[in-house]
């Protein structure tokens, strides 16, 4: 079970969490202003990454807030964890464990 | 005792005798035995059948790693437990064991047939057989099939025991008590760590107790052991788990443990835990798990009595026991020398050492040439004699890639040694690498993807001195420190060398019945055959041939098949690949995975408040989600449709009352919830004023229903929102989903509050009238609460919040009071209702009532693939909104197009028959498969009130299509439909606005 760490309650266990999927795909403003494939990419399209990736995730069990997280796929370690809002963090590429 | 008790020596208790039980017959042991070492003991080594051949197979090992004795063992007919290794299995006074996968004995067992036409059913004998006539796989493969399958029966009661759940947390959890797990734990404890250790076996100590050579700081190596155990025993931050084996491990360093607690105890207290799952997350792992001989693969070494030597050893310095009279050892290395001399000194004969290697030299070989053992060089083995016990061996003298037979040497037991393999099980399961290192001819632990670290054997670190020096280092490391604990050992040390692969045979061939994988009886042939047969990938061969596939997980068998497929590929083993190693290290229960969650706990239970009450009304519940709800309320002898057609007339001629608790409620308060209901719901939600309350659709972003319910608006900044019941918990995160992430501009909040009220839905004409006596503050007239109308007043004196809407189609209330109040105001409204003919009614009725209204349920008219004009709600929409949750999608033209399956009613010609529902429907009848599918029939019933059958069904171009006879397609013949109209009953509406 991975341990997650909640940037407002601490390190926990990911029993206590919800996924939400690839991070920073903002809705459109205006969706009426996207043809039809522009909407299907927002709608449909995700990466596959190999490596670090940037998603989603909510404290559903607990303060039940969404916030980001870097997570690389190949280890599952957790390489930083950000609040929705904020700009994705840049690594120092040393990595390493979680 | 008997002749295979060793005079002395041994942990095993001698001043007690214990009887135990095994295939019917009685046995005496010491405490301290495992049941392999009492029945080697008596001298019994034909212990169980293989899998596949039903050869009769002897004990291969002293640990775990045993492929062939499994047994069952049982204390009564609840607690039978299949598939124990009897090296594992600790004795206590009348232990019953049984042997496996034989009838009707042990010595003679029908299907040893299979032997004979094992040349039929080699590698792959599945893929390649059982393939016509295709008649016979019912009659005749099927049945054969599952009667070989499997290995042990299954216990056929419900397991009365206990098993318990614990978590745990640690700064240096050490897995493997042996030398280097000793060393490690003591290294981090000193060091002021919170230590965990566990170790598999009923006594920690490792290969240290069966080890009566090798001193450490002038103790014995058993003696050692004892401090350091008293030791650690007194340190309060450090915790000591025996018989616990660490099966798995996960990301984050997370570990599952399994405690046996009461598999040893002859008559375990009855409230005490069988078994304990630990789930132990450690900021550092040292993995201590040591190292498993190899067996050497040669034709026929698989008879009982043929046995690793380091079994033997153990069995003889750990249990006393001798395994035989005269031994033949056959080995690769030196420990051998060791296992043989020790047997030598207890007086068992050895026969002859046959030693793999063209040179030997060292002490060990010393000590045996001078106790007058002969000594064989560059020996194989090609073939063995004896059928169900080992009566010789045959040699032969390897010279250069030839083999020549040398002779054949009568002995009772062959031990054998091809090395040692690490184990480097969780190493590997914690995603670490593995790299081949040529000097050992074994894979140890590589690159470490978890915060791990391995000590002493399991990652080729030999001997005993070389083993705590490592362990303490690397324990101290783990506890973040460095040591100077150091320790003054006297041991005999010992050459790595090994033997990977089949030992070599006359004429190149791989020989007959020479076994690779044991348990799941697959030969040197068998995986030649694949390799023939064009496997290369090691993936596919395991898979092809299920080397390494049963329960022991290839522990003894996998780097010989690796070698061995190497070898036949000429290729180096490390560019052969290797198989992945999974949890669980070896077999866990369900029981102790299970824990507490069973019987009444598997699942948690909701309950309305007003759950007693239906029950003692004898009605029948449901589950819908985790929610229990009540479906019917049957009266004398009623079955559910008697009850459910008195129920709906009820309530379309009198009154009904219906517990709709579990429907899901959120409060959406604050000055931006209108604003936030209107980017949500499809529904305009701004001009909706203060008291009333609207039908709400929700959609996903790709235009299809989500989700349903009332939405009243409480005040100008309170929204009372309903879901379904089983939307509740992802409605709610649906809403926060877009209001944290995407909307963080609005300044609203949400909670959840389908605990907090009681729904309670009063349904029929006489509906007001019941009301009307019980509330007070409210105006409940028409005039003054028409249809959607929704009120807060006082009902018997309890707050609530009154809602006028109907999922019947009658006039209709929904009276929400705080759930602790739920059951008084059901019950003072039923006792108003009784002069009215009130009845309480469930779900099926409620079902059946609005279906004749043609209302829709999310989930069961709806499947995902539904916009809201699909199931004819268009009507809802807010057109001139400019933009909503799903609206560009809906925008999209084939959301529009003509075809798109539609809800609509259907009718049949026999108004008794109900279609079922999933039924498909076709455009004409006699249609032959594959036919064109238009939709299908997504709810149906016999409906009282209208006197026949109704359904609603979604059907491609479904409203142009009313009128039309359609078909649904059924085993007995095409039933004809016509389509009508979704609604059923009252199309005018009158009597909901009654």
């Amino acid at each position: 079970m991975l341990l997650i760490q909640c940037p407002y309650c601490g390190p926990r266990p990911e029993l206590e969490f919800a996924y939400g999927g690839q991070a920073h795909i903002a809705r459109p403003l205006k969706p009426a202003d996207l043809n039809d494939d522009e909407w299907a990419a927002f709608l449909y399209m995700r990466v596959n990454t190999k490596g670090v990736h940037a998603e989603r995730w909510r404290h559903a069990r607990g303060c039940n807030r969404f916030f980001n997280a870097l997570r690389d796929t190949t280890t599952d370690h957790f390489l930083a964890v950000y609040k929705t809002g904020e700009a994705r963090p840049a690594l120092n590429t040393a990595g390493g464990h979680s | 005792m008997t002749q295979f008790r060793a005079a002395k020596g041994g942990r095993i208790d001698r001043s007690s005798a214990i009887e135990f039980e095994f295939d019917g017959q009685t046995y005496k042991a010491h405490p301290g035995d495992t049941l392999a070492s009492a029945l080697l003991a008596n001298g019994v080594h034909l212990v169980g059948r293989s899998f596949k051949y039903h050869r009769p197979r002897g004990l291969l090992a002293a640990g775990a790693e045993e492929p062939n004795a499994l047994v069952g063992v049982w204390r009564d007919s609840a607690r039978y437990t299949p598939n124990l290794r009897a090296t594992t299995v600790e004795i206590y006074p009348g232990l019953k064991a049984e042997s496996q996968n034989r009838s009707p004995s042990l010595k003679f067992d029908r299907a040893g047939i299979n032997g004979l036409f094992s040349r039929f059913i080699g590698a792959g004998f599945y893929y390649k057989t059982f393939m016509w006539p295709k008649t016979a796989w019912k009659s005749l493969y099927e049945p054969t099939i599952r009667e070989a399958a499997g290995l042990g029966r299954a216990p056929t009661q419900a397991d009365p025991d206990r098993y318990s759940n614990r978590h745990a947390h640690c700064d240096v959890l050490v897995v493997g008590a042996g030398a280097a797990g000793l060393s490690a734990a003591r290294a981090a404890a000193a060091a002021g760590a919170r230590v965990i250790l566990c170790d598999e076996q009923a006594e920690m100590g490792g290969s240290l107790l069966s080890d009566v050579h090798t001193r450490i700081n002038g103790l014995t190596a058993s003696a050692w052991v004892a401090s350091v155990l008293q030791e650690l025993k007194a340190n309060p931050r450090v915790t000591l788990l025996a018989r616990t084996t660490a099966f798995g491990y996960f990301p984050h360093n997370h570990l599952g443990l399994n405690e046996k607690l009461t598999e040893h105890v002859a008559a375990p207290k009855p409230d005490q835990p069988r078994e304990r799952l630990w789930q132990v997350r450690a900021a550092e792992v040292v993995l201590a798990m040591g190292a498993i001989e190899r067996p050497l693969v040669f034709p026929g070494n698989d008879l009982p009595g043929i046995l690793l030597a380091d079994a033997a050893r153990t069995y003889l310095q750990r249990y006393g026991v001798k395994v035989g009279s005269v031994v033949a050892v056959v080995t690769a290395h030196d420990s051998a020398y060791q296992t043989a001399l020790d047997l030598h000194a207890a007086g068992v004969k050895i026969a002859v050492i046959a030693d793999t290697r063209a040179e030997v030299s060292g002490d060990l070989a010393a000590q045996a040439w001078a106790a007058g053992i002969r000594i064989q060089h560059n020996s194989t083995v090609i073939g063995t004699r004896g059928k169900l016990r080992v009566t010789g061996i045959d040699l032969g003298q390897v010279s250069g890639s030839n083999v020549q037979p040398l002779e054949s040497i009568a002995c009772d037991t062959i031990i054998m040694s091809g090395g040692w393999t690490p184990s480097v099980h969780l190493h590997s399961q914690s995603r670490g690498k593995l790299v081949w290192d040529e000097s050992l001819s074994a894979y140890i632990p590589g690159q470490t993807a978890e915060r791990t670290r391995s000590v002493g054997s399991c990652r080729g670190i030999f001997g005993i001195a070389a083993s705590l020096a490592d362990g303490t280092k690397t324990g101290a490391e783990a506890a973040g420190t460095t040591s100077s604990i150091t320790y003054e050992v006297e041991e005999t040390r010992l050459a790595n060398t090994g033997f990977i692969g089949a030992l070599p045979q006359p004429g190149g061939k791989p020989g007959d019945k020479a076994f690779v994988d044991w348990q799941n009886d697959v030969t040197t042939k068998d995986l030649a055959l694949a390799m023939r047969e064009g496997f290369e990938s090691v993936e596919h061969v395991k898979r092809y041939t299920t080397n390494g596939m049963a329960t022991d997980q290839g522990k003894t068998s996998n780097m010989n098949a690796l070698a061995f497929l190497a070898a036949g590929l000429d290729k180096p083993i490390p560019a052969v690949g290797l198989t992945t190693f999974r949890m669980p290290y070896t077999p866990v229960t369900f029981g102790s995975f299970a824990g507490y969650s069973r019987g009444e706990l598997f699942d948690p239970v909701r309950r309305t408040a007003i759950h007693d009450w239906a029950q003692a009304q004898g009605a029948v519940f449901e589950d819908v989600g985790a929610w229990k709800r009540a479906r019917y309320f049957p009266r004398g002898n009623e079955d559910m449709h008697a009850a459910v057609d008195r129920e709906c007339v009820a309530v379309r001629q009198n009154c009904g009352i219906f517990d709709a608790s579990t429907l899901g409620k959120i409060e959406v308060v604050g000055p931006d919830a209108a604003t936030f209901l209107e980017r949500l719901y499809v529904n305009s939600w701004a001009n909706l004023k203060v008291g009333q309350s609207r039908y709400g659709i929700l959609c996903r972003e790709d235009g299809f229903v989500y989700d349903d319910g009332i939405i009243a608006r409480l005040a100008e900044d309170r929204f009372h929102v309903t879901t379904t019941t089983g939307g509740a918990a992802r409605v709610y995160a649906f809403m926060e989903d877009y209001l944290q992430t995407e909307w963080s501009d609005l300044s609203v909040w949400l909670t959840s509050i389908s605990e907090q009220y009681s729904v309670i839905a009063l349904q029929g004409p006489a509906a007001r009238r019941v009301l009307e006596p019980l509330v007070t503050g409210v105006d409940v007239s028409a005039q003054a609460l028409p249809h959607m109308g929704v009120v807060s007043g006082f009902i018997c004196g309890i707050p609530m919040r009154l809602f006028r809407v109907s999922f019947t189609g009658e006039l209709g209330f929904e009276i929400n009071v705080p759930s602790d109040y739920g059951r008084a105001v059901w019950e003072a409204i039923y006792a108003s209702g009784q002069p009215h003919g009130i009845v309480p009614y469930g779900t099926e009725s409620m079902h059946v009532l609005r279906a004749e209204k043609g209302y829709i349920i999310v989930g069961q008219e709806t499947d995902g693939t539904m916009t809201p004009d699909d199931v004819g709600l268009s009507w809802a929409i807010g057109k001139t909104k400019p933009d909503f949750v799903g609206k560009r999608s809906l925008a999209r033209s084939s959301m529009h197009a003509k075809d798109r399956k539609q809800l609509v009613g259907l009718r049949t010609q026999d108004p008794k028959l109900v279609l079922e529902e999933g039924a498909q429907i076709v455009d004409s009848p006699g249609q032959k498969a594959p036919m064109r599918l238009i939709g299908h029939v997504t709810s149906s019933y016999h409906s009282a009130v209208l006197g026949h059958s109704i359904a609603l069904a979604v059907v491609r171009g479904g409203r142009a299509r009313v009128g039309q006879t359609l078909y649904v397609p059924m085993p007995t013949g095409d039933i004809p439909v016509i389509v009508t109209s979704t609604v059923f009953y009252d199309s005018e509406g009158a009597k909901l606005h009654g």
